[in-house]
């Protein structure tokens, strides 16, 4: 089987400090990664270089296209990755008003993608937009309203549907469930868990929350000062942690 | 016949990075093997090794050295998406607590293996309304999610889940404790039931009735435990 | 008519050489890459932003002694607007000046297209209050030109979506965006949707952004689409009334009130036009009246 995403030695410097060093890994498809580590730990810069957010200094990020196979996506000529980036790729902002267009309808915000690649039927848009709507459980007489109007759950999940309506094959969340209050942390995290299973979606997770990948993740990376410190299936990582670092994270956690 | 699940001179210490670096030596040069519809008890006293080994059979927890061989599949080698691929298809697991997510109602937390392993969503329904039935989980509760529900419904419902889909092998962690005796012996039957189609199984059991009745061999963890400095 | 002489304390049409060489420089670009907005150095003008600036820069550019400038503000060569920027140019300039479509090389124009078809020799000079289409929707200079670039036009559609949400329809009635020969999607400045057909003209269209120092074209008989969906299509709308002075039944109409008891009367946008039907012996519902 051919990896959806093959990651070589990515390194990415802030002029003399290292924001992630030589990270290599594999993603294969319908797998789920989680990049734990506390905040500077270089897991929102990995994230940013891999989505084509950042420039890396060194490495690849090679993604397996639909239509040419593996390619460099930082070697590819920037409309083809920002074509990824509307159809293949979908990223999933902590905070949703980086991710959503605020001025417009959350119908619209669904739709935007559509039209991105070409929809222009007015009816199949928003047909397609109370659909997913309805999948990330946000009732169908709220689509005129625009996001301002939204709780920050709906508002990140309206984000997901945003995301997802193109049917990616690779999301990228940064701490999707970051400044949610715990009941709707669940419910979030609930759908998530459906949609990745549903559409056998690839994701790649920051977040410094454990408990959030315990239930996403196939499995983890854990990130100190740029540097990947341990890797392996989640619950080994979490019950069975190697490295002090891992240890220290997975101690430190309140149990309830 | 080929075991289904072969453990050779595996070894497992933790070390404590955060405690001054302290290693503590906790399993030496273990051996089991398991037939397919075979029953092995792990037996040895509180804090022998008998949860550790389960664990490392299931790829919860490292090993150090040796090979462990499930289904042909090398534990202590294999991939993430590997383990996972056997935790899906090949070696189920019915542990002491219930882990689910929030929400979702009791008939998809049992069903759901089936539908991991690819089999169809009304296939799993059925088996998981059989299984609920089976024991005595009231119907009225299907429809819910098991996060409310007591203690011991919630381990029968844990115990439905666990056997819902006709894994080849099977790790069980004391699937006796804390029920009446009517489940009691629902759930052996379940087990007699595994071995009987060919499951090889690995059992933690406190309960020497149950024991004596599904297992066909014990084995004495505490044999593997490596001597301690004092 | 004699030619008159311009005010001899200024240069020809205000400006200096060197700036309507840069300015020609830009407006070639621009015809070259119809839809394209060119960057130029804007100049102040003795008037104010939102004034016209940007489309006196260009006529200024454009203008030889043998033209004949006419200026309109919404179609009419009375306002303020197009009295002020045309006795501008009489004085700079000491070109002709003329109200008749038919008439005039060079037309400045705030936010119409005149009723009469334009021919080839003509020039039609837009003022541009703000160039880019996208701007409502992408605050991001840096993002919307790169949209451009890329033909990344989707987001286009989210203000019509939006529309149609919000009203059944798509409701923008004025700078209506369109697409330049396949390619590049445009603002045609603040013109109603209903003189969206026009834009593919015999004529030069030239559009002149003063404040946001932009100016992109139209060359003539180029390609103009009026962005729709295809269950929603474009549709050039106008008040349904016949001109009240003139009767006309397809010409853009203003609507005037005439009294506080809800009077109101439908007449031509377009002056010119709508004098020179009734110059023919057009009639309309109140010509009557209005004689009387």
């Amino acid at each position: 089987m051919t990896p959806l995403l093959q990651v070589r030695d990515l390194t990415k410097r802030y002029g003399a400090r290292l924001g992630c060093g030589d990270v290599s890994f594999d993603l294969y498809p319908g797998e789920v990664m989680g990049i734990v580590g506390e905040s500077g730990s270089g897991k929102s810069t990995l994230l940013n270089c891999l989505a084509g957010h950042l420039a890396p200094d060194e490495g690849q990020v090679i993604f397996d296209t639909r239509a040419e196979g593996p390619v460099d996506t930082l070697r590819m000529s920037e409309p083809a990755r920002r074509m990824l980036g509307r159809t293949d790729w979908a990223f999933v902002h902590q905070n949703a008003r980086d991710g959503l267009r605020m001025g417009v309808s959350a119908g619209a915000n669904v739709g935007e993608r559509l039209m991105a690649v070409g929809a222009r039927h007015y009816g199949d848009i928003r047909e397609q937009a109370v659909d997913w709507l309805g999948r990330v459980e946000i009732a169908e007489d709220r689509v005129d309203d625009r996001p301002r109007a939204f709780s920050g759950g709906m508002q990140q999940r309206l984000q997901i549907a945003r995301n997802l309506v193109t049917g990616p094959r690779l999301v990228f969340m940064d701490e999707p469930t970051g400044g949610l209050d715990v009941s709707v942390q669940a419910r979030l995290l609930d759908l998530l868990r459906g949609l990745v299973r549903e559409m056998g979606l690839s994701a790649i997770i920051v977040t410094h929350d454990l408990a959030v990948v315990r239930l996403l993740a196939d499995r983890l990376m854990v990130m100190k000062s740029g540097a990947v410190v341990e890797t392996g299936l989640t619950d080994q990582v979490l019950d069975d942690p190697q490295h002090g670092y891992t240890q220290l994270l997975v101690s430190s956690v309140l149990q309830v | 016949m080929e075991a289904m699940i072969r453990v050779s001179d595996v070894s497992k210490s933790f070390v404590l990075h955060n405690q001054g670096g302290a290693v503590i030596p906790v399993m030496a040069g273990a051996e089991l093997s398991v037939q397919p519809g075979e029953c092995v008890a792990l037996v040895g006293d509180s804090g022998a090794g008998k949860s550790t080994l389960m664990r490392m059979l299931y790829g919860n927890y490292l090993s150090n050295g040796g090979s462990i061989c499930v289904g042909g599949l090398d534990v202590a080698r294999a991939e993430p998406r590997e383990i996972l691929a056997m935790r899906r298809e090949v070696l189920g697991y019915v542990s002491q607590f219930l882990r689910v997510v929030p929400r979702v109602p009791t008939l998809e937390v049992v069903a759901e293996p089936v539908l991991a392993a690819g089999g169809r969503r009304e296939a799993g329904e059925a088996r998981a309304r059989d299984l609920l039935a089976r024991l005595n989980v009231p119907e009225r509760l299907w429809s819910l999610s098991p996060t409310t529900f007591s203690g011991g419904e919630q381990q029968r419902v844990n115990i439905a889940r666990g056997f819902a889909h006709d894994f080849p092998a099977m790790l069980l962690d004391e699937p006796t404790a804390s029920l009446d005796a009517t489940n009691r012996a629902v759930v052996l039957e379940l087990i007699e039931e595994a071995k009987a189609r060919g499951a090889a199984i690995v059992g933690i059991f406190h309960d020497a009735e149950a024991r004596a009745q599904v297992c066909d061999r014990e084995i004495d963890v505490s044999r593997f435990t490596p001597e301690r400095a004092a | 008519m004699t030619a008159m002489q311009h005010d001899p304390a200024y240069n020809f049409a205000y400006l200096d050489e060197q700036t309507k060489r840069m300015i020609r420089r830009a407006l070639l670009k621009a015809l070259a890459i119809p839809g394209y907005q060119v960057p130029f150095a804007s100049r102040e003008m003795p008037m104010p932003y939102g004034w016209g600036t940007g489309g006196v820069q260009v006529t200024a550019a454009c203008l030889t002694p043998e033209d004949r400038l006419k200026v309109i503000d919404q179609g009419a060569d009375d306002t303020t607007n197009a009295v002020s920027i045309r006795k501008f140019f009489e004085r700079t300039a000491g070109v002709e000046t003329t109200e008749h479509t038919v008439q005039a090389s060079v037309i400045q124009t705030r936010h119409r297209i005149p009723e009469a078809p334009l021919t080839e020799g003509q020039i039609l000079v837009y003022q541009v209050p703000i160039p880019e289409p996208l701007r409502f929707l992408e605050p991001r200079e840096t993002e919307t030109r790169k949209m451009h670039a890329l033909e990344e036009y989707g987001l286009i559609y989210v203000k019509l979506y939006e529309d149609i949400a919000h009203n059944g329809a798509i409701s923008t009635a004025y700078a209506y965006p369109v697409k330049v020969e396949g390619r590049y999607v445009m603002d045609p400045s603040p013109i109603p949707k209903f003189d969206n057909p026009k834009l593919e003209s015999a004529a030069i269209q030239l559009f002149g952004a003063g404040r946001e120092q932009r100016i992109y074209a139209i060359p003539p008989y180029t390609q103009v689409v009026s962005l729709d969906f295809e269950d929603h299509p474009f549709e050039p709308s106008k008040a349904d009334h016949d001109c009240d002075l003139c009767g006309c039944g397809t010409s853009y109409l203003d609507e005037v009130i005439t009294d506080d008891a809800g009077g109101r009367m439908f007449v031509c946008s377009d002056t010119d036009f709508c004098a020179a039907r009734q110059a023919e012996g057009h009639r309309g519902r109140l010509s009557g009246e209005d004689a009387a």
